[in-house]
């Protein structure tokens, strides 16, 4: 270990000195303490370099400290892009730099820098296209250099989880104002939620030197927290980021393996203002930081961040860094103050003082013009005087140093509120941004309002939180606004370097002259000037380059900031974990009563929207054979099927006639009781979406059967009209309530007789399309006799709870008939040979009922139902085809359901449709199927070509049904 | 490194003068032949296909944000020609091709990149499907196949082939899939026009549309009021709004479609990948970013905001493909507005209008059509009203005839 540079207490407020921790970077063996983040813990160990930026592989060390910036992106070995200044050693044990080739140190990529003046900005628009075709040879080589971590593939998802909260007021910061916030509103009554990203409250508290002597914060923070603390109804969030906002005061809450959804009534952003960087050469070699990072260095992780500093500023607080870092042993050789020489600075002659005692010399009105490197770290920084016409003039100084630290002037955190449609405003005075236009209920308190002195800050605080009381109702007046006088920006010149690497994007790599050139080129709005030269779209979305790219875009296009405006914001505030999002893994199957049954006799699944269906019963290898066997079952003895898939609506009241013949083609008004009807649903354009079958269990009381899949678009739909109606009927969706099977067969009678002893199952009491109700073993039963795979068969819905128990009855009594269960795919084969369609495979998106030969299914005098003009006009057009059914030799190539209908065999063939149903039926010892045809193609007994592999395939136009035309076997017998 | 490149790095007055993009603003004139209203995509492609086939150049592209801000800005830039009806195909098909060429036309890079789209079908009704496209497809001469797990493992080895319990039975394989910079094809096309005297006005807001006996005369702006020989909206998310103002209704809704991107990581992911089932589409940008995008909000609206939901279940769905995204990092969120047909189809030609030409109802396939939509868009213009065949199907009339177009099952989710 090298020897730390760690510095005594009270600073590192975050780090456990008893607890060191040993951790890898780079292959290299480093100790820190607990609470040590990855950069922390390697600064103290004099290792400042960490990545390599995006496009030139320049060295990157940490900016902000804060999470805030993509330099300190580092890959851990399951995860890419890992923030290192907020990921714990604790947790990072093996970590690695990021987008080099060769070693950390020596990038060989590093050249990319060298040839950087051929590759101006939007550079690859303009080349590698010549000759046509080359830019499949590039692309590959561009893909490769682009990129930052690598994915670990074999990566297995952790668990996550989500949770809702709810509050009367959410406090998004829980720094000064956030905490006086939280305060104002508890002691009301408010219920609060209080979040904060950091480890710990407090905010600029815990790091910032709010005054010469240094005592002020501490004090504060001290007595608000112990005033947090005892107030039950503040809930503290600290490692917690709100990480965007959405509408209604929506807030993902982030922390730990969790996302909570905070919905709140008031909403407070207190969420401070990120630090600003200067633009000039070299601006963003390691050791070069935010103030405000240093600051966080010493103070949170007892880290001395240099020895021979210097700071560059265009406010008071780079003065106050100046005096902690010299309080820690730091040679602070220079203050390079931006602004013109002051009498004094607005904290007085007493910061003067200080400086003077400490020894440090203040250079006024002048800028850091370039910085000098030396083995990927700060050097050295070449000072020249400002000049307000010509930017610079004379060269000052040449100061060696390993530390620069840089305040320009402050941003405000304005993401979140800009999500919520707030605007940025530009004051060129003051050369600071504001926010206006909130939304009801989301207020501001503190810097992000633009509020700097602490104590203005805590009474704005306390002012926002009062505005919620009002609303909230605990409160009735609202106090005056605060003012603050405090000047934290410096509208500081930019200018390009001749030699440029004068950085304005970090993340992206862009310098001066890339953003003027963008405007030059044409690309002069803001958002066009970012799409064409990708500023702001890194990482950190343009945190830190978007003050200086407004200014820079405003001055090349001859506009105001305020004109020019900023790129949009967008959740989320930072880079979230996909993990947070999908939360735990969460995909409901839906199983029938019967599912177990089903699986111990060897079913094989199939899925059927959410619900599993048997497709058949054995083993896979044998599935076409089993299949058929399933079919000739039912065709010769009996079968059984369960159809608890299929949706259950239940329609009561006065109007529930009424209802059903509005809403389904048929005619219901005199379906008399204990009948049943076919119901074919048909939407505003007239096509087919969905069929079933209505039993009429009472004068008021209809239950009515949908397709497994399209129940819950018809209960929608019928509660939909029924909102504009508003006929006098109740409809439930009782899907889940009831469970059914189909006992199919000519043997089915003789099972359901043995089980069902209070019906008369005689083909005169309970004929073709009759609904009964009875019990089997004192559970009740609704029997509907129906046809759909053609034989002599039984519904049987009955409530879930029994089905297990009726099922394994009718199993028990078929036994003896040697009845046989039977899936989905043998019940399609034998609804074919019937001639039924399935709605959605036998039909698509303009399937009307004349094409479906459904006309018959459509009452011809009741004067509405929903789709009947468009059902009328569609009709009386010419129409252009047909659904028919086809049956081809079984020597001939099968064709597939998705092959396609010809107008003629040849190359110069055009399409008139498609098959949508075809197989091979044992009963008629051919192929059989549905297929969509040209009208002209319709004629019984004419062929039309199918392609099947390329090929064209004669098939016979046959009428439907192809299996017992005159229905005897299902209906008579 | 291209020698196109050595005179950046050999000059130092770079960018040329006579190297801009995009042309300084200028003032409007009293009068164009033409007015296109919306400086997307599909305005500056029929700006420059007027302009370069036509000669047609007195010619004035009215936006009211910035050039391609709209959705050619938002969507997730995915060509592919893979639909189910012949109209569909045919028109999708004659894009691409257009497309393959656009880079080397413009003389500026739109980096077209032929990765191959693969959409995945977890239901044997989805395979179905799959297969009539495929068919489809080969009939006017597309590249598309419908392939088995075992090649989609071969493909995209890096994909769960369980995803949320529904096993990948088949994938339509279209290898004419694409994708490009899509803020480029604007920008090529905007150059490309306004170079051959076009003229471009961005922040240039129509707020009215005078008609005289049925024919457009002139049209209303924030900068003043310009006549006109004809107009062209072309202004996908708010086509309704001006067609309003036009004087008509048009069988349109709007709803916001979202997308988001994460960090960028090394690339691993070459096809974009679609499923069916999951709602949701993958893809991985020249620059390292993993692309997803889903179906359209499930209700009606103009605002483009962002919802937690709509991210938290298409996050939900990519993780069920890639379950090892799981530690990847979601950096942006957005949504554009998309004006749906009930057919999936747009909506090209002419309007009840006199001289007011439609080119609407792009719902969440307009990019891919860009080219074709300027080309024959040009040629409805130029002809002076006559309507090309490729688009004939397409007319704004289908809806009181009859004669939709059905893309429903070739649209959804698949872009």
């Amino acid at each position: 270990m090298v020897d730390s540079n760690r510095l005594a207490a009270p600073m590192g407020s975050l780090i456990a000195r008893d607890n060191p921790i040993t951790f890898e970077f780079e292959g290299k063996s480093y100790t820190g303490f607990a609470g040590d983040t990855v950069v922390s813990a390697l600064i103290a160990n004099q290792q400042w370099l960490l990545s390599r930026s995006f496009k030139y592989h320049r060295p990157r060390g940490p900016l902000t400290m804060a999470g805030q910036d993509a330099n300190t992106l580092v890959q851990l070995p399951d995860e890419a892009n890992v923030l290192a200044d907020k990921v714990d050693i604790e947790q990072a044990i093996r970590v690695m730099g990021q987008n080099y080739s060769g070693t950390l140190a020596n990038d060989k990529d590093a050249l990319l820098e060298k040839v950087g003046r051929f590759m101006p900005v939007g550079f690859y628009y303009r080349a590698f296209y010549k000759p046509k075709g080359i830019w499949d040879k590039w692309e590959p080589i561009i893909r490769n250099k682009a990129g930052l971590g690598q994915a670990n593939l074999k990566f297995k998802p952790e668990y996550y989880d989500k949770a809702y909260l709810f509050c009367d007021l959410i406090v998004v910061g829980a720094g000064p104002a956030g905490l006086s916030a939280a305060l104002t509103a508890a002691r009301q009554g408010a219920e609060v939620l209080l979040v904060d990203e950091n480890k710990q409250v407090g905010g600029a508290l815990t790091y910032h030197r709010f005054d010469t002597a240094g005592e002020v914060a501490d004090n504060l923070l001290d007595a608000l927290k112990a005033q947090v603390d005892g107030m039950a109804n503040i809930r503290v969030l600290t490692d917690a980021i709100c990480n965007g906002w959405f509408a209604d005061n929506y807030l993902p809450v982030i922390t730990g393996q969790r996302m909570y959804k905070v919905r709140a009534k008031q909403c407070i952003v207190a969420a401070g203002e990120f630090e600003q960087h200067v633009v000039f050469r070299n601006n963003d070699l390691p050791g070069i930081v935010l103030c405000s990072a240093a600051m966080r260095l010493m103070k949170h992780y007892a880290v001395k961040p240099g020895n021979r500093a210097v700071i560059l500023t265009g406010n008071d607080d780079g003065y106050l860094t100046a005096i902690e870092l010299a309080k820690q042993a730091v040679n602070v050789v220079a203050i390079v103050d931006m602004r013109p020489a002051q009498a004094d600075t607005q904290l007085g002659s007493e910061l003067i003082k200080t400086l003077q005692s400490l020894g440090i010399e203040i250079i006024y009105n002048a800028t850091v013009y370039e910085a000098q490197a030396k083995q990927n770290h700060l050097a050295a920084v070449e000072i020249y005087e400002l000049d307000r016409e010509v930017k610079i003039s004379q060269h000052i100084s040449r100061i060696e140093c390993d530390l620069l630290c840089v305040s320009s002037g402050y941003m405000p955190t304005y993401q979140l509120l800009c999500q919520a449609g707030a605007q940025l405003t530009y004051d060129d005075a003051s050369a600071r941004f504001s926010l206006n236009g909130l939304p009801e209920n989301l207020h501001i308190a503190g810097s992000v309002n633009g509020i700097h002195a602490l104590d203005k800050v805590l009474e704005d605080g306390a002012n926002a939180a009062q505005q919620c009381l009002v609303k909230l109702g605990l409160a009735d007046v609202v106090n005056q606004q605060v003012e603050c006088d405090i000047e934290t920006n410096f509208a500081w010149p930019i200018f390009p370097h001749p030699q440029g690497k004068d950085f304005v994007d970090f993340d992206e790599d862009l310098q001066v002259k890339d953003i003027i050139n963008s405007t030059r080129l044409g690309y002069r709005d803001i958002q066009l000037v970012k799409r064409f030269s990708t500023v702001g779209m890194g990482p950190s979305q343009g945190r830190h380059s978007a003050l200086a790219t407004a200014r820079l875009v405003a001055h090349a296009t001859g506009r105001t900031v305020s004109e020019t405006g900023v790129t949009t914001a967008r959740p989320p505030f930072i880079p979230e974990k996909l993990a947070y999002l999908a939360g735990r893994i969460f995909n409901p199957v839906r199983h029938t009563p019967m599912h177990y049954r089903h699986q111990s006799l060897d079913a094989q699944f199939m899925p059927a929207g959410a619900w599993l269906r048997p497709a058949y019963y054995g083993v896979p290898e044998q599935k076409e054979m089993l299949i058929q066997q399933e079919a000739l079952a039912v065709r010769n003895g009996v079968g059984i099927i369960d159809v608890s898939t299929l949706g259950g609506i239940e329609v009561n009241g006065p109007d529930a006639a009424e209802f059903l013949n509005r809403i389904y083609t048929y005619a219901f008004i005199k379906q008399p009781i204990g009948k049943t009807r076919y119901a074919v649903l048909t939407n505003e354009q007239g096509v087919v979406v969905d069929d079933g079958v209505a039993c009429r269990i009472a004068d008021e009381h209809f239950y009515v059967t949908a397709t497994t899949t399209g129940v819950d678009a018809v209960y929608r739909e019928m509660k939909k009209w029924n909102a504009q109606w508003r006929l006098d009927v109740d409809i439930a969706n009782v899907t889940s309530a009831f469970a059914a099977v189909n006992v199919a067969g000519p043997l089915a009678r003789k099972v359901l007789e043995k089980v069902c002893i209070d019906v008369d199952f005689s083909q005169q009491a309970f004929p073709y399309l009759a609904y009964r109700e009875g019990h089997i073993d004192d559970m009740p039963v609704r029997l509907l006799r129906v046809g759909f795979v053609g034989e002599l068969g039984y519904e049987i819905h009955m409530p879930t709870l029994f089905a297990l128990n009726i099922w394994d009855r009718l199993m028990q009594a078929g036994q003896e008939f040697a009845m046989r269960p039977f899936g989905v795919e043998a019940q399609r084969l034998l609804r074919l040979e019937k001639g039924h369609i399935i709605i959605g495979q036998d039909t698509d998106g303009m399937s009307h009922p004349g094409e479906l030969s459904l006309t018959w299914a459509i009452a011809k005098s009741k004067p509405f139902y929903v789709g009947c003009r468009s059902v009328d006009i569609v009709m009386r057009r010419p129409q252009t085809r047909k659904l028919v059914g086809f049956k081809l030799d079984k020597s001939n190539p099968k064709p597939e359901e998705g092959h396609l209908v010809l107008d003629k065999a040849g190359a110069d063939a055009n399409i008139t449709g498609n098959v949508t149903s075809c197989h091979y039926s044992t009963t008629l010892d051919a192929y059989i199927g549905l297929a969509y045809v040209g009208i002209e193609q319709q004629t019984v007994g004419s062929h039309f070509p199918i392609r099947v592999d390329g090929k064209a395939v004669l098939s016979e136009v046959v009428s439907l049904p192809f299996y017992d035309a005159n229905g005897e076997r299902q209906e008579v017998n | 490194m291209p020698f196109s490149l050595l005179k950046y790095g050999l000059t130092n007055d770079y960018p040329f003068e006579d190297n801009m993009d995009l042309p300084l603003p200028m003032e409007l004139k009293d009068n164009y032949d033409v007015v296109i209203i919306g400086g997307g995509g599909h305005g500056v492609a029929t700006a420059y296909y007027l302009a370069k086939y036509h000669g047609i150049t007195n010619v004035a592209i009215l936006e009211k944000g910035y050039l391609g801000g709209g959705n050619t800005a938002r969507n997730t830039a995915v060509i592919r020609s893979n639909y189910l009806t012949s109209e569909g195909v045919k028109f999708y098909s004659e894009s691409v091709k257009l497309f393959q060429n656009l880079s080397n036309e413009f003389d500026f890079n739109i980096m077209y990149s032929s990765r191959g789209q693969l959409t995945l079908a977890h239901t044997d009704g989805a395979v179905r499907s799959f297969r009539q496209r495929t068919e489809v497809n080969k009939h006017f001469g597309g590249r598309t196949e419908l392939i088995d797990p075992q090649q989609i493992q071969e493909l995209v080895p890096t994909l769960n082939m369980n995803p949320a319990n529904m096993p990948i039975l088949a994938g339509l394989w279209h290898i004419d899939g694409a994708t490009a910079r899509h803020d480029a094809v604007a920008w090529g096309y905007a150059k490309g026009a306004t170079q051959r005297g076009v003229e471009l006005h961005q922040l240039t807001e129509v707020t009215n549309i005078n008609t005289v006996k049925g024919k457009v005369v002139s049209v209303e702006t924030n900068r003043g009021t310009v006549g006109c020989g004809c107009v062209v909206q072309a202004v996908a998310g708010h086509s309704s709004i001006v067609a309003a103002m036009a004087g008509f209704r048009m069988p349109l809704t709007s709803y916001p479609l979202q997308a988001m991107v994460t960090t960028p990581v090394k690339p691993f992911l070459d096809p974009l990948v679609s499923s069916s089932a999951l709602h949701c589409y993958v893809q991985q940008t020249g620059r390292g970013e993993i692309v997803f995008g889903g179906g359209s909000d499930p209700y009606p609206l103009y605002n483009t905001r962002s919802t937690l939901e709509l991210k938290e279940s298409l996050i939900a769905s990519a993780i069920e493909m890639f379950p090892f995204m799981a530690n990847f990092k979601l950096l942006r969120q957005w949504a554009g507005t998309t004006d749906m047909t009930s057919d999936y189809s747009p909506i090209m030609g002419l309007s009840p209008v006199d001289g007011y030409y439609l080119d609407a109802g792009w719902g969440t396939w307009g990019f891919k059509a860009t080219p074709i939509c300027g080309k024959t868009m040009a040629q409805l213009v130029a002809s002076g009203g006559k309507v090309p065949e490729l688009i004939a199907p397409f007319a704004m009339e289908r809806f009181d005839a009859f004669r939709q177009v059905n893309e429903m099952g070739a649209t959804a989710a698949s872009h």
